[in-house]
């Protein structure tokens, strides 16, 4: 009897410590800028309606902003640990090298690296990693593009005439993009942009300008002018400032004929007339689904990748300045993504080299490039299948680096 | 003409004040500093002012982790302090503190990265001493040349070495971070040339030899025949060259030393704290040190005061910043005005205000 009683009371206490762990998720959130700052804003924003959507109260998640690329990282995770954080989120890529120490030493909490790309090779089950398809938002944005540059066209407000230098030598439109740096991860982005675009306006030529930083309103500015100059229609860009689509306006008001795609917020309060919309992250969906999970004491997936399935990624607001008919193309094309019908990276529609792709094996094995040494061993997987390659799904990570005809990259 | 009017407050410099007056000074120093800052936190940022200080405090003495951090960061402050004591008390102004621990981190970082895994780790460990040891005094060496042989200003000279270092810095990273967007950290997966850890944490070993260097430095300056030079160079350059000293071969010396021991603080740095190496290894540290080294007089168990006290303003300040969601200019004003006040008392130690009197007095022989 007194043996059933223990037992009985063992069963409650692990019920009790079961329900009060799910209830008392507290979440760390290590962020790598702070509220002025559109990409950081836009993790905020989807963390804050992540937690009223589960109704958790503002205790229950602890903020570090401003926090670098470095050992300030993992501080800062050890420290959210020591509030008492069972669940750690950086929303910077740079940040996985740190979190994944703090990782292995505390295996009781769950780290999530967002954008990060090594966690399913870690072997830790307490680790990893999650970002959107916005490769596919950004097509869509590409399609709003080449609906506009269409309208030009056809009105006659873009000819060589009125302004030679926007045709090259062969007479393809030029447009430009501003990129952050040289990774798959702004490849990925650009391509499905140009793909986007040029399915509306097949003879068109693009430009990509590096600015080699995430976040710098005067660079991003600069190559947006120098893009510009150089006879560029369209701008888009992989960066997160409103340089760019600042001067875009300017270059449009001084009398250029140019518009602006912007990245994660609308640029219309920055760029009224310039801007025709943004591809944005819609974070809470994710982050509903990760706070859920760990509520329920849930598996979660080392790589979370989702797109307009989910309504993990949309577009802004279109602009007053976008071409008759946008909004139904847009809803159009969104719907053939949806249902599979269209792929972003069809391989019917680009070449490499001048030739159409077969077969992109991609290797997913992380390297130490100082020392050349293999830091986590992955597989190679065969990425094209049934003739479109595959993004984002052998890891959350973007993975396209292909550099496809029509693409020139200024470094 | 105006000579005649006396004005409102003149300063007079104080022969050497008695410690109760020091002490007397700072505290009201600090005092004022807490009114100020009270009546910045009231009327700015609308917070109880008690409910903040508690906060700041928290920053560095909440729980054992935040005070171990404060530790670790508190040896690389006083570290670089430590090696400018020598170079300041010999007035030679060696702004290059920050350049000099990049060249002894950048040296220490090029080890580990080419002969990590590939020795073994005793061997590795003293290179990667030797070579920060010998990158850091060969950039204190350089102005240090220039300054004996060819009278160079040193403060400019130390100065540019720095960014000098900081490109050389950027070029390696960029070349060792390959493919990757960041270098993380060096030998992640060896863990080569990474510090053993020391009572749990591997920046331990950066206290102890901070603690280490605190005695030895305070004997060098204060009872060696080298520290004693150095004090006389300091001090007037000629009487040193009457007394038989000479003065190049005491710059060259010390800048070397002071170079060394900045190196040194790099090879710490990149083996007990960060395990990788950027521009921003030093952190702004080599300029703050020179506050530290000044503050003190080059007394280092003052310094190791100053830089308690350094530390503790900075992570209190961030801690204010994350609890009240406040952006960190307000939190850094909040820790700057304490700082102010506490700079500011050392010129009312040195320096006594004299206010005008009714009583007319014989006024300074020159009025211009």
């Amino acid at each position: 009897m007194k043996k059933f009683i223990a037992l009985v009371l063992a069963c409650v206490l692990c019920l009790f410590a079961c329900s009060a762990l799910a209830a008392d998720l507290k979440v760390g959130v290590i962020l790598v800028g702070d509220e002025t700052e559109g990409y950081t804003l836009a993790h905020m924003n989807g963390i804050k309606a992540a937690a009223a959507n589960l109704g958790l109260a503002d205790s229950q998640i602890v903020w570090k902003y401003k926090t670098p690329e470095d050992q300030t990282c993992y501080d800062a995770a050890l420290d959210c640990i020591g509030q008492g954080c069972n669940l750690i989120i950086s929303n910077s890529y740079g940040h996985q090298t740190y979190m994944v120490l703090a990782a292995e030493e505390y295996p009781d909490v769950t780290f999530v690296a967002m954008t990060g790309d090594f966690a399913a090779l870690t072997g830790l089950d307490n680790f990893k990693n999650a970002f959107t398809k916005v490769f596919e938002a950004r097509y869509v944005s590409g399609v709003v593009a080449g609906m506009k540059l269409a309208e030009l066209l056809e009105t006659g407000a873009l000819s060589p005439e009125k302004q030679p230098n926007s045709f090259d030598a062969d007479g393809n439109v030029k447009i430009g993009y501003v990129g952050a740096f040289d990774y798959a991860e702004v490849v990925s982005g650009y391509t499905a942009f140009f793909l986007g675009l040029r399915s509306i306006v097949p003879n068109v030529a693009m430009e990509v300008n590096y600015t080699n930083s995430w976040f710098d309103i005067d660079k991003e500015a600069a190559a947006a002018e120098a893009l510009i100059a150089k006879g560029c229609v369209i701008i888009g860009q992989h960066a997160d400032s409103t340089g760019a689509p600042a001067a875009t306006q300017k270059l449009l008001d001084a009398g250029n004929v140019c518009y602006s795609v912007g990245y994660n917020v609308d640029m219309l309060p920055t760029a009224p007339t310039a801007a025709l919309t943004s591809p944005t992250n819609e974070w809470s969906v994710f982050y509903t689904e990760l706070f859920t999970k760990m509520q329920n004491g849930e598996e979660i997936a080392a790589d979370w990748a989702e797109g307009f399935d989910a309504d993990a990624v949309a577009i802004t607001e279109l602009g007053s300045s976008c071409a008759a008919g946008t909004a139904e193309k847009v809803a159009e094309v969104i719907a053939a993504i949806k249902d599979g019908s269209l792929k972003v990276f069809d391989a019917s529609t680009f070449t490499v080299d001048g030739a159409t792709l077969t077969s992109a094996p991609v290797d997913m094995t992380i390297m130490d490039w100082a020392t050349m040494t293999v830091a986590y061993e992955g597989e190679t997987y065969e990425a094209i299948v049934d003739g479109a390659f595959e993004e984002s799904t052998f890891r959350s990570a973007p993975y396209f680096a292909l550099r496809i005809d029509g693409i020139t990259e200024i470094k | 003409m105006a000579g005649n009017h006396e004005p409102l407050m003149r300063v007079v410099k104080r022969g050497e004040s008695p410690f109760k007056l020091k002490l007397l000074v700072r505290l009201i120093a600090v005092l004022m500093a807490l009114i100020v800052d009270a009546l910045f936190i009231y009327f700015v940022t609308g917070l109880n002012p008690l409910v903040v200080y508690t906060t700041m405090f928290k920053g560095t003495f909440s729980t054992p982790m935040r005070f171990s951090w404060a530790m670790r960061d508190l040896a690389s402050l006083l570290l670089i302090g430590i090696a400018l004591a020598p170079a300041f008390k010999m007035r030679f102004w060696n702004i290059g503190a920050e350049g000099q621990v990049l060249m002894g981190a950048l040296a220490t970082a090029a080890v580990m990265v080419y002969y990590g895994g590939k020795v073994p780790n005793a061997v590795l460990y003293a290179a990667m001493l030797v070579a920060a040891v010998f990158a850091g005094a060969l950039w204190g060496f350089i102005p240090g040349w220039f300054k004996a042989r060819l009278g160079t200003n040193e403060t400019l000279f130390t100065l540019m070495m720095n960014y000098v270092a900081i490109q050389l810095v950027a070029c390696c990273v960029n070349i060792w971070r390959g493919q990757a967007s960041g270098l993380g950290k060096l030998n992640m997966k060896s863990k080569a040339g990474w510090f053993p850890q020391l009572f749990g944490q591997r920046y331990n070993i950066n206290l102890i030899v901070a603690a280490l260097l605190v005695i030895l430095m305070y004997c060098y300056l204060r009872y060696s025949k080298q520290g004693y030079e150095i004090a006389v160079v300091g001090e007037s350059e000629n009487t040193a060259r009457y007394a038989g000293i000479n003065v190049g071969k005491v710059i060259i010396r010390t800048m070397i030393l002071s170079g060394a021991l900045c190196g040194l603080t790099g090879f710490l740095i990149v083996g007990g704290r960060d395990q990788t190496i950027s521009t921003t290894t030093a952190g702004g540290n080599g300029f703050t040190a020179i506050i530290v080294a000044w503050l003190a007089k080059f007394n280092t168990f003052y310094m190791a005061l100053i830089s308690f006290l350094l530390i503790f303003l900075e992570k209190g300040a961030g801690e204010i910043a994350s609890a009240y969601n406040l952006n960190d200019f307000a939190s850094d004003i909040i820790a700057g005005i304490i700082l102010f006040f506490i700079l500011g008392s050392e010129f009312f130690i040195n320096y006594k205000p004299i206010f005008r009197t009714g009583r007319h007095e014989t006024l300074s022989k020159e009025a211009a």
